[in-house]
């Protein structure tokens, strides 16, 4: 028998785990509620079966996330046995930092990108687990799967060590740490088929469902809580819609779909060819926008 | 295509942007939908740029590197390792092909093979990729001409003995994805074609022998014992051993998940259960019959990657799968020219060499040979202070199979041989710039353990350059294997019970943790005697600085060749504070006498 392109990422995505928890002082698993986090934690949980998973869950919460993915976040790690725990950057909680008055660029940094920084700080972890894909962004393409990050959480290009077979070189220095990426060779696709075939469960959001939305800039955003402050002349009006990448709501461009299952949103796909990450409206600030936030620690 | 039958290949495109590699890569996005719409927009058409990043990445100064590009087919998924044919070539290619199934090798059909060619495919085949494709490409440039092709396809059998060739023009599409119009004397399948039907038989092949490393064991009531399997199958009641202890169980249940497997085989990541409770640890491997043996001294190929070339004797780390060991790399028996395939003589290897070597381990590995088993031949090298990967290496085969040497009657202890003398072993190390002091606090040194009815001997410069290390220099690779020497020989008298004082200049780090790994932490006294380098050229007592600076003695600690001074030293004497007779005093009370 000949395994199948699934079962080959499956068993892949499970060594790197595996590996990730041998060689790592104090791992832990970043957890954003989106779908790779769905499937990420759903092949831990494969991989140290029949006990938990050997680390903790790490959720950088910009207090801006959909309710949904709160909700699913807290249930799906009671069902895992797992600790989670939220990260909040109270400086940019101090300071009300939002995407409406601070624009998109600092909201990101300073809860994302920094928030992430002091999570892992705050706690040592020397190995962090995420679920980024190759085929997500063109800077992407060139991330190992063990990704070194010097003190200070900084992304070397130029410093990246040769990956061959699947012998990893989890060592670093003082203040040093690691960035472990399972998912490293999956696409979109072979998510959504995953998804399909292990019945994972994924944010409800990604479903086509009539709800509140308001259309800016060629965007349309889904006002989650009556914190989305209207213009002149803009109303909430219900569409269909769904989401393709999840992130802070007031950030998340919505999609009109009708898709309200896995193979309906496979079928989308197949007719659709927008990158991915086209709804992030993080990644435009720029042309070179992911690899300076990579280099600057951010995911 | 359900997502339960769709199979995937993982390969590898070597040749440069001229032989249309892009183009080629690009049209395969396109003619499979795997393109996105914004990404056609943005290369306006032209399918080199669609996935030739490399153009925006210089301009951005980004380093060119191994890009991983993403395509599938109606049946099947492909994973293609995209490995730019410029000055980090090997490096980028062989890391590329330690993972692919399958090399595709562009070749323009106007300038035939070129040396970079005959480079790509040897580096493909020495990591075990047995399955070729020769696309020669841009037959719209040599209008369509089989002859062109012909030649090439025979001129490439002296590189490659057995492959798939096909024609096509990456621009026009021809031969890609559908049958080109053009070339009615080819009626061989289309890149396409060949790559969704392609089954490359490697060297993991059904027939090989069950082989899992155990990464790790779970916890939670079930003792599973966890890994990829690297080679055949296994079912449930199947004998297996494990290795490195060789002890026989059998297997109760196979486990994947909650699910329970009734096989397991090349490829898969599952968790075994044996009947019996037997020993077994992360680094072990689970094999059936012959899947495996240990050793501890070998003849391998090596693969430079670093900048810092090879220092052949110094102590690196070896990794290979869950296994760490120190290993020790002699000169290179000979280095491989990648463009002639020669046998070069060498001394060391720097980036980008390959070489043949004996290298050896600190203690038994598991291995099997590397063209039997990618997974348990193919390791990695592991700089020691700087953590980085510096190398990559293939085992060809065991010197010495170690079971054949361990079992030796119980020896005299160093224990009872020390005991005899009253004292316990210790190897004091005096580091330190030339004209320090090392050599005149040791004398004194040895003198008070004399006057105190110890047993001791110096080795130093004196006894051990003119003699045991008269051939060799003071290069870098040299002054390593001196230490190494030196830390073999107070090994040994250490075994006899003895206290051993050893003053060597010992400029690196690298080699006296290696001396110190050998010996042992708690027989091992690092004493830095410091002076700096002014004061220590200033006394000069045999006139070497003096030497050097006139550029009569090249490789001169401190004047044109580093000085590492110790990061934890047991002791620091500082030369300028106190007295050499005051320093021997100090060390003798600090070794309890």
């Amino acid at each position: 028998m000949v395994l199948t392109h699934l079962q080959r990422l499956e068993a892949e995505a499970i060594h790197i785990l595996r590996e990730a928890a041998a060689e790592a002082d104090r791992p832990v698993m970043l957890y954003s509620a989106g779908k790779d986090s769905s499937v990420l934690l759903h092949l831990a949980r494969k991989a140290f079966a029949p006990a938990p998973p050997p680390f903790p869950l790490l959720h950088v919460d910009t207090s801006w996330k959909f309710r949904e993915m709160y909700a699913l976040r807290d249930r799906v790690a009671a069902a895992a046995g797992m600790e989670l725990i939220v990260h909040r950057n109270p400086e940019a909680q101090a300071r009300g930092i939002n995407p409406f008055e601070h624009g998109s660029a600092l909201h990101t940094r300073l809860w994302k990108t920094d928030g992430l920084k002091q999570a892992l700080d705050t706690h040592r972890f020397d190995v962090a687990i995420a679920g980024a894909r190759r085929d997500e962004e063109g800077v992407r393409a060139k991330e190992r799967i063990f990704s070194l990050r010097s003190r200070g959480h900084r992304w070397d290009p130029r410093q990246q060590r040769p990956e061959l077979w699947r012998v990893y070189n989890l060592r670093k220095g003082e203040g040093e740490s690691i960035r472990a990426f399972p998912l490293s060779n999956w696409t979109e696709l072979d998510v959504w088929r995953y998804v399909e075939a292990e019945g994972v469960e994924v944010c409800s959001l990604y479903f086509a469902a009539p709800r509140p939305t308001v259309e800016r800039n060629g965007t349309i955003l889904v006002a989650d809580d009556d914190r989305l402050p209207l213009f002149p002349g803009e109303s909430l009006r219900q569409r269909f819609v769904r989401f393709r990448t999840l992130g802070c709501y007031p950030l998340s461009g919505a999609i009109e779909s009708r898709a309200r299952s896995v193979p309906e949103i496979l079928a989308e796909m197949g007719a659709t060819r927008l990158p991915e990450r086209h709804g992030r409206l993080i990644d435009r600030d720029g042309t070179a926008a992911m690899e300076r936030k990579k280099r600057e620690g951010y995911f | 295509m359900p997502a339960a039958a769709r199979s995937s290949l993982r390969f590898i495109t070597c040749g440069s942007v001229d032989d249309g590699k892009s183009t080629l890569l690009g049209r395969l996005l396109v003619e499979t939908g795997s393109a996105s719409q914004a990404e056609l927009a943005r290369c306006g058409g032209d399918l080199a740029r669609l996935l030739d990043a490399l153009e925006a990445e210089r301009e951005q100064g980004i380093t060119i590197d191994l890009a991983h590009r993403f395509f599938a087919s109606p049946r099947r998924s492909f994973i293609v390792a995209d490995a730019p044919g410029h000055e980090q070539y090997t490096r980028n290619l062989v890391t590329g092909a330690s993972n692919a199934e399958l090399a595709l090798v562009l070749v323009d059909a106007r300038h035939g093979i070129l040396p970079q060619t005959r480079r790509h495919s040897f580096l493909c085949r020495l990591l075990g990729v047995r399955a070729f494709v020769l696309v020669v490409s841009k037959m719209d440039l040599v209008g369509w001409d089989q002859s062109a092709f012909d030649r090439i396809v025979a001129d490439y059998r002296e590189v490659v003995p057995e492959f798939t060739a096909i024609p096509v023009s990456g621009r026009s599409g021809d031969n890609v994805a559908r049958p080109s119009d053009q070339m009615p004397w080819y009626r061989g399948p289309t890149v396409l074609d060949h790559l969704d039907a392609a089954d490359p038989a490697t060297a993991e092949a059904d027939s090989a022998p069950f082989r899992l490393p155990v990464q790790s064991v779970t916890r939670g009531g079930v003792r599973g014992l966890c890994g990829l399997v690297a080679s055949g199958a296994v079912r449930p009641g199947d004998s297996l051993r494990v290795m490195p202890a060789g002890t026989s169980a059998r297997v109760a249940r196979i486990l994947l998940g909650d699910a329970t497997l009734e096989q397991a085989e090349a490829g898969q990541s599952v968790s075994i259960e044996l009947t019996e409770p037997v020993d077994c640890a992360r680094g072990d491997v689970l094999v059936a019959a012959e899947g495996a043996q240990v050793a501890d001294q070998f003849e391998g190929t090596i693969i430079w990657l670093s900048g810092e070339e090879l220092t052949p004797g110094r102590q690196y780390e070896l990794k290979l799968a869950g296994q760490s060991a120190l290993v020790t790399i002699l000169p290179p028996k000979h280095e491989i020219d990648v463009n002639t395939f020669d046998r070069l003589p060498a001394k060391t290897l720097r980036m980008n060499g390959i070489g043949v070597a004996h290298f050896w381990t600190d203690h038994p590995i598991v291995f099997a040979p590397y063209r039997d088993c990618r997974e348990l031949g193919g390791f990695i090298v592991i700089d020691r202070i700087s953590n980085e990967t510096v190398g990559a290496g293939l085992i060809h085969f065991a010197l010495r199979r170690s079971e054949n040497l361990s079992p030796q009657p119980p020896r005299l202890s160093r224990e009872a041989r020390a005991a005899l003398k009253g004292q316990r072993p210790r190897l004091v190390w005096f580091t330190g710039l030339s004209g320090a002091g090392k050599s005149t606090i040791a004398n004194l040194v040895e003198a008070k353990l004399y006057a105190r009815g110890c047993h001791s001997f110096l080795l130093d410069g004196e006894n051990i350059r003119l003699g045991l290390s008269r051939d060799l220099g003071f290069t870098d690779a040299d002054r390593a294997e001196n230490i190494r020497r030196v830390g073999e020989t107070a090994k040994l008298m250490l075994d006899a019970g003895l206290i051993v004082l050893a003053a060597f200049i010992s400029p690196f780090r690298a080699e006296r943790r290696m001396v110190r790994a050998l010996v042992g932490e708690e027989a091992f006294v690092e004493v830095f005697v410091h002076a700096p380098l002014e004061e220590a050229a200033r006394r000069d007592p045999k006139g070497l600085y003096a030497k050097a600076r006139a550029g009569r003695l090249p490789n001169f600690t401190g004047i044109d060749s580093p000085y590492e001074p110790p990061e934890h030293p047991e002791l620091v004497i500082d030369t300028l504070e106190i007295s050499a007779e005051d320093a021997a005093e100090e060390i003798v009370r600090f070794l309890g006498l």
